[in-house]
């Protein structure tokens, strides 16, 4: 019989999220699909994945900044499918400007959905894996949150936040067998990235050794990596994937 | 609640959490019963769900062994 084993991916609907979601559905996982707002998007995505991979997909709708949503989700979860064995903290957003510029309310935005969401999940979940003594936790972080970026002070800091939020957590719960990696991407092709205009994009890609965005499937191959019993002995690391650009020449 | 409520409650916990069924009162959670820090506050973490009470971080100190333990939970409920 087929071991299926159990995912939560935040922000599946779109992007890298919907990629990883995709990989882990090859890869045999039934998948947990956090989302905010694209409902039409996710149903989608279920059904296509339920029909071609004979998985169950669990939409979890909400917002993962507040604490009782989380609770909620992981709950839900976790009735359903018995255990968790992989948490994807995908989910987050931009609110760019320069710093003189950004509105407070703008900051703490971007940091409560790409970091405080996270550690309400993470914290939600290892219950679950520290019960099981497995499980393995997979931050999506950015370049720019090693390096910084000029009008991303929020986005930034929220990304380099949890880069130590993994390695922190990651030395909390080695002893249950339960690693914690982030993954840096750099520019990645989605929509958060298809913004940027055309002058602008032959500008980084002249920037970047390999001369081309990333694809989603880049970051959601490492992460099923990550995910599986091969990358064991792998913990508290930062993984970069931008195709040579913070090589910086 | 009496005495055996409380610690039937907390039996299902300790089990659950810890895998430990064999204990006794006066074992300390770390030397005796060979928990760790984590474990110890993921004991703690269940109890308040268990028992429906919330133990403030300057509590936990005083929770070091079984009976400390059971004391505890029996002042809050």
């Amino acid at each position: 019989m087929k071991e299926f084993k159990n995912a939560i991916v935040t922000g599946g609907t779109r992007g890298i999220g919907k990629a990883i979601v995709y990989e882990l559905a090859k890869n045999g996982y039934n998948i947990g699909l956090n989302f905010l707002k694209s409902i039409n998007e996710a149903i989608k995505i279920k059904d296509d994945i339920e029909k071609n991979y004979n998985l169950d997909v669990l939409l979890l709708k909400g917002d993962i900044s507040i604490s009782d949503n989380v609770k909620n989700i992981v709950n839900h979860f976790i009735e359903k499918f018995g255990s968790i064995d992989l948490l994807v903290n995908n989910a987050g957003i931009t609110k760019d400007n320069l710093i003189i510029r950004m509105k407070p309310e703008d900051f703490l935005e971007v940091i409560n959905v790409n970091l405080t969401a996270a550690f309400l999940m993470i914290k939600e979940v290892l219950p679950n894996m520290i019960k099981n003594k497995n499980g393995s936790i997979i931050n999506i972080s950015s370049i720019v949150g090693i390096y910084g970026n000029t009008g991303q002070a929020n986005y930034s800091a929220s990304k380099g936040g949890l880069i130590s939020l993994t390695k922190s957590i990651a030395k909390e719960v080695a002893s249950r067998n339960i690693r914690v990696n982030a993954i840096a991407p750099g520019y990645i092709e989605t929509e958060m990235t298809s913004i940027l205009n055309d002058d602008l994009k032959k500008n980084i890609i002249e920037k970047i050794p390999l001369r081309r965005f990333g694809k989603p499937e880049d970051v959601s191959k490492l992460v099923t990596f990550l995910a599986s019993p091969e990358s064991s002995y792998i913990t508290g690391q930062v993984f970069i994937i931008d195709g040579g650009l913070s090589l910086g020449f | 609640m009496t005495k055996e409520e409380v610690m039937e409650k907390f039996k299902k916990v300790f089990v659950e959490k810890t895998g430990i069924e064999d204990f006794k009162e006066e074992d300390k959670f770390i030397d005796d019963l060979g928990l760790d820090s984590l474990g110890v506050m993921d004991v703690i973490t269940g109890l308040e769900e268990e028992f429906n009470i919330t133990v403030p971080d300057s509590d936990i100190p005083k929770i070091k062994d079984i009976k400390s333990a059971l004391d505890y939970i029996s002042s809050k409920v």
